[in-house]
């Protein structure tokens, strides 16, 4: 399988801070790779390296392309939202789509016009006269309908509400990703994308913390729920993280073997937000 | 090409305000307090029994039958002039457009950050800058001359209809007038506004595209500054550096040029220095192109250039959205 994205050794210094250091990652084809840390780690910069908007020191290498020397021809490949409010203003339905279907090589317009059809948006409406649902709507229609091998979403539903939120993840999973097509998405809202995600990266203070698929991490770290007796027996097993909860504790277990954990108490899969809390710990103190 | 043409539609679905409905409606504004002035005119000439005309007491028809060829040209002239004054007027509407037009051009896309979706589509930063500065220095004075044109056609009919209730016959004087010589001037004068323009486009997209924030202040402030320390030196005494020079020409090209005719003012100086019947002759296209035989204009186009390319640097470099 040939890799998206391959960085290796990717830094970027800021005036006064460090917002990459010495990253390497890859990512192949056809993933939903979730990018998640906390504000200020570096996700948005390493999403700047990908799309050619910033300078950095490293190796970066997208669809086989140097995002720094060959940003015009590698555009044509991929795609980003950056968030919900960089349409600009001025412009109208009819005029965006009209622009992206003449500039664009590789646009649908049925595509887009399709997708239209199933929201209130009009042709003549310009996008300063919408709410912020209805312009991601637009954006993500006209995502949708280009032909891209990499789309980039950089906290696309900031500030939407759930019911645009859900509808924005289900369009993306059944109207556009296929076994071509990779996404890297980086969000706060862990919750809703979890069941998306096919793989996982955490990243903080522009490092990778953490960067597997979502089975592997299934085998890798497991919840524990202890009763109080043997709550003394799972802290030698030295947890990530421990938290009460109805009198009982819950244990999150790093690479433990799994038979182990079971004389403990019921395992379950941790969910990607308190895999995140416990691998964060600490970030702002 | 299709690429920057469809930029170059962008920029004008964007600022169709300024550069379509701004020469617009000072084209019809034009009319309109020249017909009030007309009106007035009319009104109080008829009250006070006041006649329209160069003499008291004689028939302006007759007045006009009895003027020499020198003097019909001079009236032919001055029809041309009043055609022309017009498009003097939509011009420096214009021009105020296109300054801040082009300080904007690559600012308030970063401020707002629609920067990132433009950025998302396959444009190079070269077709972008590009059409815009096309928009600037060619199609919208395009749409000016157009106006400026039809106000002017309807200013003489206005006139001439006027006249006519005078006794005039309508086509008499407009024979005397040159529209088409007028006409033929302002289209001929664009490529030359184009080169004129490019060190002040030039240097405020640079501007546009460099600053983090309030470019205007920028645009403005660092020539001027500089010219203040030049002139102070000067005043000190020291006569390395005319700060006349700098002023003229550097400071008015980098900030004044997006005004057309700019490249008329060294002619203006020598010809209508003490002799103003040769104001008809002024406004001509051997007038206006005898300023390509001087240095200044090709020196600032190419400084011009230089700054759009730096202006393209900053534009795919600058990372502050």
């Amino acid at each position: 399988m040939n890799a998206v994205v391959t960085a290796s050794g990717l830094s970027k210094h800021y005036k006064n801070a460090l917002a990459l250091d010495n990253v390497s990652f890859q990512i192949p084809a056809g993933r939903i790779v979730g990018l998640i840390g906390p504000n200020g780690a570096g996700k948005t910069t390493a999403l700047k390296a990908i799309l050619g908007l910033t300078d950095f020191q490293g190796q970066l290498n997208v669809l086989g392309l140097d995002p720094r020397s060959q940003r015009d021809k590698l555009m044509e490949e991929v795609c980003f939202i950056a968030d919900v409010a960089v349409l600009p203003r001025w412009i109208r339905v009819r005029e965006a789509i009209d622009f992206v279907a003449n500039i664009h090589p590789r646009f649908n317009r049925a595509k887009c016009e399709a997708f239209l059809a199933r929201t209130k948006l009009t042709p003549d409406q310009r996008v300063k006269q919408m709410s912020k649902g209805m312009i991601v709507q637009l954006h993500l229609a006209l995502v949708m309908a280009i032909d891209a091998k990499l789309l980039v979403l950089d906290e696309p539903t900031l500030g939407l509400d759930i019911l645009y939120r859900k509808q924005f993840y289900q369009n993306l999973l059944e109207d556009y990703f296929d076994e071509n097509k990779t996404i890297i998405v980086t969000t706060h809202q862990v919750e809703e994308i979890e069941h998306i995600l096919t793989d996982l990266m955490f990243i903080r203070d522009g490092r990778i913390v953490l960067n597997t698929d979502m089975e592997a991490m299934g085998e890798r770290f497991a919840e524990v729920m202890v009763s109080a007796d043997m709550a003394a027996t799972a802290r030698q097993l030295k947890p990530l993280d421990e938290r009460q909860i109805f009198g009982k504790s819950i244990f999150l277990f790093d690479g433990v073997d799994q038979t182990q954990l079971r004389a403990l108490g019921e395992i379950r899969r941790p969910s990607v937000s308190d895999l995140f809390v416990a691998t964060m710990k600490g970030t702002y103190a | 090409m299709k690429t920057v043409y469809w930029l170059v539609k962008r920029e004008f679905w964007e600022h169709r305000g300024g550069f379509i409905w701004a020469p617009v409606i000072t084209g019809i504004v034009f009319l309109i307090l020249n017909l009030m002035g007309i009106v007035s005119g009319e009104v109080l000439g008829a009250r006070h029994g006041f006649h329209f005309g160069p003499l008291e007491g004689e028939d302006i028809a007759s007045k006009i039958r009895s003027l020499d060829p020198h003097q019909l040209q001079q009236v032919g002239s001055a029809l041309d002039l009043a055609m022309l004054s017009s498009s003097f007027l939509i011009s420096v509407v214009f021009a105020f457009v296109v300054f801040f037009y082009c300080l904007g051009a690559l600012y308030d896309d970063r401020r707002d950050r629609s920067i990132l979706f433009w950025k998302s589509l396959p444009i190079s930063d070269l077709a972008t800058v590009l059409s815009k500065v096309i928009a600037a220095v060619l199609i919208a004075p395009i749409i000016v001359v157009i106006c400026g044109v039809l106000t002017g056609l309807a200013m003489l009919l206005l006139f001439t209809i006027t006249l006519s209730f005078h006794g005039v016959s309508l086509w008499s004087l407009l024979a005397l007038a040159h529209p088409f010589q007028v006409v033929g001037f302002l289209i001929g004068s664009i490529p030359l506004y184009l080169l004129w323009a490019l060190p002040t486009v030039g240097w405020l997209m640079l501007c546009s595209s460099w600053s983090r924030s309030k470019p205007f202040l920028w645009a403005v402030v660092i020539p001027v500054a500089l010219g203040v320390m030049i002139s102070w030196f000067n005043l000190m005494g020291s006569a390395g550096f005319k700060s006349n020079w700098y002023w003229r020409d550097i400071v008015a090209r980098v900030l004044f040029s997006v005004f057309p005719g700019g490249w008329l003012r060294d002619t203006a100086a020598q010809q209508l220095g003490d002799n103003p019947d040769h104001i008809g002759n002024f406004f001509t296209l051997s007038n206006s192109y005898a300023v390509l035989a001087t240095p200044d204009i090709w020196i600032g186009a190419a400084a011009g250039i230089a700054m759009l390319a730096g202006t393209v640097w900053f534009r795919r470099w600058r990372d502050d959205s």
